[in-house]
């Protein structure tokens, strides 16, 4: 019990802001849960989600490892992912028969633009020293510009049956593919995390850099890797969103994703200055932000008050969540304890045993 | 050990000095090229005067995010503020007739308020200001729409009178291609830049809480071990910050006339972009309010360079960004030569100092 307290103790705060999400969804409606089949498909509230959030999670697995390492954020992921995924449509639109061949070399051409692109952000962080944010944001400015350039033209469309069933439904599988996409991603990550000490160094880049380089782990070649993943993130989540969208619209594809993804980052409780961090975290604070949206939508909010309302809720999550909050929360929790212990306890006339343990588990706690 | 302590906020303090000098050479070299490749637009002096008439707001923003950043904090929420204060001082012009004082305080009010929210949550509650300043901007966002969707042009008549009213200066201009005469105007909201200019950067300089504000933003452990009120100090920084978003955006409706709900969106980013080119750290600690103008002002003379050499909008935005990739890395290459140099210059008497005391032990 102790050990699972240790090891869930900092995905509390996702997962009660998801149980407070779920709550304010069953009392506006029971059946919040209820899935059906439609065109073989699921269809309900949860798999709309999922599909939803495909390309946050994705993006926001990339920024935790940018943010733990480098100790700053990428706000370029949403024009990386343009970029790639203009090539992908390119490299598609030009083949005379598109085969799922053409797909994969397409995708993994792709991927290897959202290296270099992560190759380039991650020479200006790692070997220039510049904050990451500051080196992103030239990316930032000409991205999308870089991948109208690229289309040629407004927004091509792409209109065949293998990126239609990408973005849909393959028929005899009742999931839909980005929901499967999205999951095997995730395993290849947790693969990627349990076979090797990558975030093991991470971890140890991001707490200390210099402590970092005397044990022998080059910071430099870290933070640079982790830009490369970023990279491979961003591709794999542009091609995700084009396939979804049918057409790749330069100027709107995953406009304003980083702030989603950073914020998911920080509601996964993740601190942003680096260090520690959870993956799983970030998931689940990804598929909080879809269900939050969702959630307002549900509501039959205003449209012109859905950002107050993100807002309000993301300030109160913070409130709660914040050090300072959570440390009086505790003081007070163990006050009460000790007190009503005391109390209890006064009758075996044993005090200072009974307030040892107290302060004890109070300081476990914390 | 006493000698290190002086030392230490003697190089961050020249730290800032000399990126501000990198940008401010970067900026006479731009605007000599300016001068050079389009001589009959960049030489008139109504050219760099519309530099700040038009971009006045930003100039503002980018004054108090400055303060933020040195202090070792970001506020993205300042270009959605400035937006709903322009909605907000135009709703309340138009529809009670309002006064010019009420909407300049119904502005402050704004402001203000956001600054000290945001303020009081990173300060006290200690949550990070990413997050924070993300919900300002969605809140901004939000009651902007909220409050009014439509564009709204101000017809009041004091104000439209302080929106047409200009500075003239009858000694200087040009005269256009048939011999008249135009001399320069200057808007009133360029002269509220530079006078808020003056009053920040002294403070920044001179006061005890500009230098307190470095000390933080440099490092806030060593600064609250000297006993300064880290809390309040990060406190005043936002709310400052809040202030100059409040006040931007009375200008940028002194400056245009209407409320509309794309005013000043994406100012953030710019305003971050123009803070880092006038050699402003995002880490804190680091830098000098004189370099926000020039930051601003290089952007845009980039901008219009683009412009006036009529290239596809596309490369402008390429263009700049290739422009600020140049900046960073030089002033990256320049602070670690510099590093390097002052490395070498504090290590010999280091070594002199325990080279003496070796043969003596």
């Amino acid at each position: 019990m102790r050990t699972l307290k240790k090891n869930f103790s900092h995905l509390f705060l996702p997962l009660s802001v998801m149980a407070l999400l779920i709550i304010i969804n069953l009392i506006k409606g029971a059946d919040y849960f209820r899935i059906t089949m439609v065109n073989g498909a699921f269809y309900g509230n949860i798999p709309n989600i999922l599909f939803g959030a495909s390309e946050l999670v994705i993006l926001s697995i990339g920024m935790t490892l940018v943010t733990a390492a480098s100790r700053g954020q990428d706000i370029s992921i949403g024009e990386s992912a343009t970029i790639t995924s203009a090539v992908f449509v390119q490299y598609v639109l030009q083949a005379n028969e598109v085969t799922l061949l053409t797909i994969v070399v397409g995708f993994f051409l792709s991927c290897v633009v959202g290296l270099a692109l992560g190759a380039f952000n991650g020479t200006l962080v790692s070997i220039f020293k510049v904050q990451p944010m500051v080196a992103s944001l030239i990316l930032f400015t000409g991205g999308r510009s870089i991948a109208f350039m690229i289309d040629g033209k407004v927004s091509p469309i792409l209109a065949n049956d293998i990126s239609n069933k990408i973005g849909t439904v393959i028929p005899g599988i009742p999931v839909q593919t980005p929901i499967i996409l999205t999951v095997v991603f995730i395993a290849l990550v947790a693969v990627l995390c349990k076979t090797t000490n990558l975030k093991l160094y991470v971890e140890t880049v991001g707490i200390n850099p210099n402590a970092a380089r005397l044990n022998g782990i080059n910071p430099k070649k870290i933070i640079f890797l982790t830009f490369l993943i970023m990279g491979i993130c961003t591709a794999v989540a542009g091609f995700i969103a084009v396939n979804k969208a049918g057409r790749h619209d330069s100027v709107n594809l995953l406009k304003l994703i980083m702030m989603d993804a950073i914020l998911a980052v920080a509601i996964g409780g993740n601190a942003l200055i680096g260090g520690k961090f959870s993956i799983t975290g970030s998931i689940i604070g990804a598929y909080t932000i879809e269900m939050l949206n969702r959630t307002l939508l549900r509501l039959e909010i205003d449209p012109a008050m859905i950002k107050v309302f993100k807002a309000v809720f993301i300030i109160i999550l913070m409130v709660v969540a914040s050090p300072v909050v959570r440390a009086f929360f505790t003081k007070a929790l163990a006050r009460v304890q000790s007190w009503s212990l005391l109390s209890s306890r006064r009758i075996q006339s044993s005090p200072d045993g009974t307030i040892l343990s107290t302060t004890n588990s109070a300081e476990k706690e914390e | 050990m006493a000698s290190v302590n002086v030392i230490k906020p003697k190089a961050r303090l020249s730290n800032s000095n000399i990126l501000f000098l990198i940008a401010a050479v970067i900026f006479v070299l731009m605007y000599l090229f300016a001068i050079i490749s389009f001589p009959n637009s960049f030489l008139q002096f109504q050219t760099f005067f519309d530099l700040f008439n038009l971009n006045a707001p930003l100039i503002i923003m980018t004054l108090g995010l400055c303060i933020v950043m040195i202090g070792g904090g970001i506020d993205i929420s300042i270009g959605a503020v400035c937006g709903l204060v322009t909605m907000a001082c135009a709703v309340y012009l138009e529809h009670r007739m309002g006064s010019i004082a009420g909407a300049l305080l119904v502005a402050l009010l704004i402001g203000v308020a956001f600054g000290i929210l945001q303020g009081y949550l990173i300060a006290y509650l200690k949550i990070q200001p990413f997050i924070i300043t993300l919900s300002g901007l969605f809140l901004a966002q939000g009651l902007l729409t909220t409050l009014h969707k439509d564009p709204i042009n101000v017809t009041n008549a004091a104000f439209v009178r302080l929106r047409d009213f200009n500075i003239v200066i009858d000694w200087l201009g040009t005269r256009n291609r048939l011999g008249v005469f135009i001399p320069c105007l200057i808007k009133p909201g360029a002269l509220v830049a530079v006078v808020l200019l003056v009053i920040l950067a002294s403070l920044m300089k001179w006061s005890r809480f500009g230098r307190n504000v470095y000390a933080v933003g440099g490092n806030s452990n060593s600064a609250m071990m000297l006993g300064i009120n880290v809390k309040k100090t990060v406190f005043i920084t936002y709310v400052i910050s809040g202030l100059t978003a409040g006040l931007a955006g009375f200008v940028f409706i002194m400056t245009t006339g209407a409320g509309n709900v794309g005013n000043a969106s994406g100012a953030e980013m710019k305003a971050i972009a123009s803070a880092i080119i006038g050699g402003t750290l995002l880490n804190g600690g680091v830098g000098n309010l004189l370099g926000a103008p020039i930051g601003t002002l290089t952007l845009l003379v980039i901008n219009e360079l683009i412009r006036a050499a009529g290239v596809q909008s596309n490369w402008q935005a390429m263009v700049s960004g290739l422009l600020l990739y140049f900046f960073i890395v030089l002033q990256s290459v320049i602070m670690s030569l510099r590093d390097r140099k002052s490395f070498s210059l504090v290590l010999p008497s280091w070594l002199h100092l325990s080279g003496k005391e070796d043969p003596g032990n």
